[in-house]
């Protein structure tokens, strides 16, 4: 599969390859993107000037970061659901256990990414070791941690962390130059794509891909599946923590912080082209799903479209992207189970592959005749 | 529990997947009933037995077409905002006048069953994920309440409004139009053409499709099913509230509580496994344990929290179990690569 890739990239047309690169499910989202940024600085032409485009930045990052974290999730074949309710339990630890006090702050974050990790890893073995379906499992973990913090703080907003916390999703560096004005999310928002990007293209990022892509052959490639997938779902929790942190400071506390996160995060990764079920997506391209998704919500702000609805028009922009994925790129076969293979086009290459899936079969045979 | 999984293993060919939820049901009655007890109230009585099949009512009509969509390999997260939008429909068209019932009855069905035929054709035809189309669908829904309604409409006449509140000594009317769509839905599942389709298709699309079956068709009739059930759901809520209201599914939660609901029933998440039966004691299951912990007075935060730890704990213990039986079934053949991958990826790792 990856050799096909690669020839199709380096091909000796490289402009056609750009251009297919841009129709292609994980690169049409780019095309998106750029329409909306377009329409939006058509009705509003200010919007193009640094500083606002950074504050625009700054709004979009916490979705970026849940959507980063979902993606690893997904791209693994799982799901995340609890992303929303950790974000919620996150922004109420924040504000109930720092307070004014600005010496809690870094006792606490330790807090919440323990927190967050312990979620992670509950979600992860729950899934892995107890082979409940992960969409139950977070489910599960959804009801149960959002309850445990409305129960702790009885359903009410509570206190406000500290300034210097806040200043984390609120502040930034101003009078920069060229940029005007530089938010601290932004640039956290940039490390962890750049860190996202880079551990997408180490070993442990590659075995996600392929555990979602073929669980069977990547146990048999020698991968320990249970902790890549747990390791995904850390990722997708401590993520979750990341933009809670960013939250406290823009949205202030109060338990509905976080209210559909998990939804806005499996959206933005669906329309960056990632496959639901795993095996197939670009993180970037996750990354600028949630761009999208937020730029089509500013446009629709600026077009005085009436917010409710907003829901509907997101609702057919997913289902027309999907389909537009599905339908243009769906006629190639996702793992190949090229089962009646047709005479005459027979060549090494089909041989050799057909090999290789029958190869989990025989094995998985054995392994059950021997347990 | 320890003897009911021992009992279990001794008897696991003779069990199948609805047996163990049931024998679930039966070991959380029997605690329950202890709970209740401690705090000086009968379980058994009929108050709260009309409470609990109250309570399975509403979440059984969604969880009997959640459970048709499932077994297709598809999912609808579309019911909340068709439940909402059914108890609108019918409560103005009802208008308090008993005389426009059939009509706001048929009126509403109709719409719904749109809606799901518009989920099916955008799950088969356009080949979006059915986690994708019925969110999108359900968005659309939801954008077209939240615009043009503000709060609750209509009102419905005394005589609908009967069926949601009387019953056969303490068994509700609602309940047993619940029990009968069920019976209708399994007859379906076990003798008709169709319902043999919903399983094939579920089980795998591949080799339906070279028997010379298509997986269009079964999908879209599940749609178009799930919706109307939820559509009936709709209208018990009105028939109970007296009005329809645009955010009683959303509150309800409808969407999730019933896939949890399918799932604990012992239907496969991936398709082509499950019955209805189950998901009936699925549902049976979440309403004895809201029934108890309401009499316990328990936090309604805690609720969620409770609610959460059993639908993992649940589905846990049962996968244990069926996993096991699965492989057996399937290993020894050893000729359909993908469905035995499918299979291993859907119960995770062997060891």
């Amino acid at each position: 599969m990856s050799a096909e890739r690669i020839t199709a990239t380096g091909m000796p047309a490289r402009a056609r390859g750009l251009a297919l690169r841009l129709i292609s499910p994980g690169g049409a989202v780019f095309l998106l993107l750029v329409v909306l940024i377009a329409g939006i600085i058509a009705l509003n032409p200010g919007f193009a000037e640094p500083g606002q485009f950074m504050r625009f930045i700054q709004r979009v990052a916490p979705i970026a970061i849940v959507a980063i974290g979902q993606y690893f999730v997904i791209v693994s074949g799982e799901f995340d659901l609890s992303m929303g309710s950790v974000i919620t339990a996150q922004v109420v630890i924040a504000g109930n256990l720092i307070g004014q006090d600005e010496g809690m702050s870094i006792p606490v974050l330790l807090l919440m990414i323990v927190v967050g990790s312990v979620i992670g890893l509950v979600n992860g073995l729950l899934t892995t070791l107890l082979r409940v379906p992960s969409f139950i499992v977070t489910l599960g973990t959804m009801l149960a941690v959002l309850g445990g913090v409305l129960f702790w703080t009885g359903g009410a907003a509570t206190g406000n962390p500290a300034d210097g916390f806040r200043q984390i999703g609120r502040g930034g560096f101003s009078n920069v130059p060229l940029l005007d004005y530089v938010p601290y999310s932004v640039i956290i928002l940039a490390v962890l794509v750049a860190a996202a990007v880079w551990f997408s293209r180490r070993p442990f990022g590659r075995a996600i891909v392929s555990v979602g892509d073929n669980p069977v052959t990547a146990r048999y490639a020698g991968i320990r599946v249970w902790w890549v997938k747990t390791a995904a779902f850390m990722i997708s929790s401590l993520s979750a923590t990341v933009a809670g942190v960013l939250l406290v400071g823009y949205a202030g506390v109060h338990p509905s912080v976080g209210r559909g996160y998990e939804f806005i995060a499996i959206t933005a990764v669906v329309l960056g082209g990632v496959v639901l079920g795993g095996g197939r997506g670009w993180v970037v391209a996750a990354v600028a799903g949630a761009f999208a998704l937020e730029a089509l919500f500013t446009l629709l702000n600026f077009a005085d479209v009436s917010s409710t609805m907003r829901d509907g028009i997101q609702g057919a922009i997913i289902i027309a992207a999907v389909a537009y994925s599905a339908v243009s790129f769906g006629s190639r076969p996702r793992r190949g189970p090229q089962t009646s293979p047709v005479p005459g086009k027979e060549s090494a290459d089909s041989a050799s592959a057909a090999s290789t899936r029958s190869g989990p079969t025989t094995g998985t045979t054995h392994i059950s005749n021997g347990g | 529990m320890t003897t009911t999984i021992a009992a279990k293993r001794g008897a696991r060919r003779r069990l199948d997947s609805t047996a163990i939820v049931y024998l679930a049901l039966i070991g959380v009655i029997i605690v329950g009933a202890l709970l209740v007890s401690t705090v000086g109230r009968d379980l058994f009585s009929p108050g709260s037995i009309r409470d609990i099949l109250t309570g399975m009512s509403v979440l059984g009509l969604v969880a009997i077409g959640q459970t048709l969509v499932i077994l297709v390999g598809s999912l609808d997260l579309s019911v909340p905002y068709v439940i909402s939008l059914s108890s609108l429909i019918a409560a103005t068209t009802m208008a308090g006048d008993a005389a426009n019932i059939p009509l706001a009855v048929a009126l509403t069905l109709l719409v719904a069953a749109l809606i799901g035929l518009a989920n099916g054709l955008i799950v088969t035809g356009l080949k979006v994920n059915g986690f994708i189309a019925t969110l999108g669908v359900g968005l659309i829904v939801k954008g077209y309440l939240d615009t043009n309604y503000q709060g609750s409409a209509g009102s419905v006449p005394a005589a609908f409004q009967y069926i949601g509140a009387t019953g056969i000594g303490p068994v509700p009317i609602s309940t047993i139009i619940m029990l009968a769509l069920a019976m209708a839905v399994f007859l379906l599942l076990r003798r008709t053409r169709t319902g043999h389709h919903l399983y094939a298709v579920g089980g795998s699309a591949t080799v339906s499709r070279l028997s010379g079956l298509h997986a269009g068709r079964p999908r879209v009739i599940a749609h178009v099913l799930c919706s109307v059930t939820a559509a009936l759901a709709g209208l018990l809520l009105a028939s109970r509230l007296g009005v329809g209201s645009p955010t009683v599914g959303s509150q309800g939660g409808y969407d999730l509580l019933s896939i949890a609901a399918v799932v604990l029933g012992g239907t496969l998440l991936a398709g082509g496994r499950g019955s209805i039966w189950g998901t009936i004691g699925g549902v049976a299951i979440f309403a004895v344990i809201d029934s108890v912990m309401s009499v316990m007075q328990v936090n309604p935060f805690l609720k969620d929290v409770v609610r959460g730890l059993v639908i993992v704990a649940a589905v846990a213990v049962y996968t244990s179990h069926v996993s096991r039986k699965r492989r057996a079934r399937f290993a020894p053949t050893g000729t359909d690569a993908p469905a035995t991958a499918r299979n291993t990826a859907v119960t995770g790792e062997s060891r």
